[in-house]
């Protein structure tokens, strides 16, 4: 991955967009006379990028291995499935928190040219320490999706496609269940039980405002350690 | 077995069998394999070549039976018997991006090889397979199948394993890549026990110290070459070239050796002919040959020659008498 020229590719594209976002937070913030926190806005679309980068930054990992038989020769070494998929993970989750880490950046550069900014009418720490924090914890679960779709097939662009349908499912449907006109009273409670633990975009907003519940924090990381398990077991199996 | 015989073989495979549902892809397999020796794997497509090297390399389990590897059980400790395996897989799979020296690095570290010693490990076995001049930093997808081929053995003895399994290590090489092959695998006589399957029947005859051919999942033959020779040869050929057509040669021979057979003449051009005789085996014709054709000088006698059988007639014939046992078996258990 590190050496691919498209990964790099892929983060200087992400960098640009988040850069765009970044700037219409700023901006929005002018408008609105601080109705919302920049960082709010900002955090608040995070999704869209994750469903490029992600399968574009895992889509590779198991898939490419498979179809060109090198995780047979990496088998044949003292190495383990869960070794190889967890260090695929890291390798991935690494890359990730890098490119969100370096999303610092805009913040800096604008608490230097607006000294302000700095302050708490602009940007406060420990919303950016909740938010950015959201951010990692779903991308623990979000690269592990990635993994476990690329470690299902042997073509990249499947694995992609695989991985982008995953994420576009567990980050919108728990809103999109909640909007179902729904009959049954019992399904419908079960239903807005449900998304009410898995809305993204209210953990988001309590995350946001430094609210952490534990079952979210249970719940991603849970997720993450069975998609890896998963991924091991299916890819200890192909090797057979 | 004696503990000091169990001790000179690095692979013992004990009844190994490896059944896919109702399917048995290898029945009953033992062999054993020297400190040193270089032994080469035949068999038809489909005959379990691959599933039993990839049971010996622990990459798959066996239904039954076991596989030893210098004492170390590859089914119950694989991560300790891998660390005596170098094994090269079928078509050598590598990846693509890496360059060769960033690769065998990374390959060094994974088999445990200590972190000081990972540069003298490659460089040495850049040497050894000649990848220090041209290719060492060079992308392995760039490189030819040659250097490509010299890559994954490079890989195989990279931790000094004292086991080498290669898959069908010459294919698709030219005949200078192939020499170059051939003698790396020579290089390594005595120092490490290496397995190659190949199709390439002349090439294992050339290489190898023993043969074991696989059929239908189960050990048709094993042996050195000579000894499978006289096992599945039943006669010898000799070629003789002379001036003399194919009706009056047979009848000739007829008169000066009535067993023989005249199995086809061939035109060579300039009133020459080349016969190839069948014979019983330890016929020793050629005196013969000599004496009697040489007596009448029109006859121009050129080459009286005894044909080797190659491996590959020995290859056809094992096989042909296991498909034989096989009809047997069936036509007995349909009465």
């Amino acid at each position: 991955m590190a050496i691919s020229s498209s990964t790099y590719f892929a983060a200087f594209l992400f960098l640009c967009f988040m850069a765009v976002v970044f700037l219409f937070s700023i901006r929005d913030v002018s408008i609105t006379m601080g109705k919302q926190s920049p960082v709010e806005y900002f955090l608040s679309l995070f999704w869209i990028p994750v469903l490029f980068m992600v399968p574009l930054l895992t889509m590779r990992s198991l898939a490419d291995e498979l179809r060109r038989g090198t995780l047979g020769s990496l088998m044949t070494t003292a190495v383990s499935a869960w070794q190889i998929v967890l260090s695929k993970f890291m390798a991935s989750y690494i890359f990730y928190c890098l490119l969100w880490v370096l999303t610092l950046g805009f913040v800096a550069i604008t608490c230097w040219y607006i000294p302000h900014a700095s302050g708490k009418d602009l940007f406060e720490v420990s919303q950016l320490i909740t938010g950015y924090g959201f951010v990692f914890l779903t991308g623990a679960m979000y690269v592990a999706v990635g993994i476990f779709a690329s470690s299902l097939t042997r073509t990249t662009l499947v694995a992609g496609m695989l991985s982008f349908g995953m994420l576009f499912f567990l980050i919108t449907g728990a809103q999109i269940a909640e909007n179902l006109p729904m009959s049954d009273s019992t399904i419908s409670y079960v239903v807005s039980r449900l998304s009410e633990c898995l809305h993204t975009f209210r953990q988001l907003e309590d995350f946001n405002n430094s609210l952490i519940d534990s079952r979210s924090l249970f719940f991603y990381i849970s997720t993450t350690i069975a998609l890896l398990a998963f991924t091991s077991l299916i890819t200890e199996s192909k090797n057979r | 077995m004696n503990p000091e015989q169990e001790v000179s073989n690095s692979v013992i495979v004990r009844r190994l069998t490896k059944e896919y549902g109702s399917v048995k892809a290898i029945d009953n397999v033992s062999f054993r394999i020297g400190k040193g020796e270089i032994v080469g794997f035949l068999g038809p497509n489909g005959a379990g070549k691959s599933t039993t090297m990839k049971i010996i390399s622990g990459l798959m389990p066996a239904t039954s039976g076991n596989v030893e590897i210098w004492g170390i059980n590859v089914a119950t400790n694989p991560d300790k018997a891998k660390l005596h395996i170098g094994f090269m897989p079928e078509n050598n799979p590598l990846p693509e991006d890496l360059r060769v020296d960033e690769y065998l690095k990374f390959r060094a570290q994974i088999k445990g090889i200590p972190r000081k010693e990972v540069a003298n490990a490659v460089e040495e076995v850049m040497e050894i397979c000649q990848l220090n001049r041209k290719a060492y930093r060079k992308i392995i997808g760039n490189l030819s199948k040659g250097f490509r081929q010299r890559v994954g053995i490079a890989d195989a003895i990279l931790a000094h394993p004292d086991v080498i399994i290669m898959d069908e290590p010459t294919i698709g090489l030219d005949p200078h890549q192939i020499l170059a092959i051939r003698d790396l695998i020579n290089s390594l006589r005595g120092k490490m026990s290496v397995i190659i399957s190949s199709h390439i029947l002349p090439e294992i005859e050339l290489v190898c110290d023993r043969v074991i051919i696989i059929n239908q999942g189960a050990i048709v033959a094993s042996g050195t070459p000579d000894s499978l020779r006289k096992e599945f040869i039943s006669n010898d050929r000799y070629v003789v070239s002379l001036r003399m057509d194919g009706q009056e040669f047979t009848k000739q021979l007829k008169c000066i050796y009535s067993e023989g057979v005249v199995e086809k003449t061939k035109d060579v051009g300039n009133g020459f002919f080349e016969h190839t005789i069948v014979a019983p085996v330890n016929s020793n014709l050629g005196a013969l040959l000599i004496s009697e054709f040489s007596k009448d000088s029109s006859n121009v006698l050129r080459e009286v020659s005894y044909k080797k059988p190659t491996l590959e007639e020995i290859f056809i014939s094992a096989t042909r008498r296991s498909w034989e046992q096989v009809l047997q078996v069936q036509q007995k258990a349909e009465k």
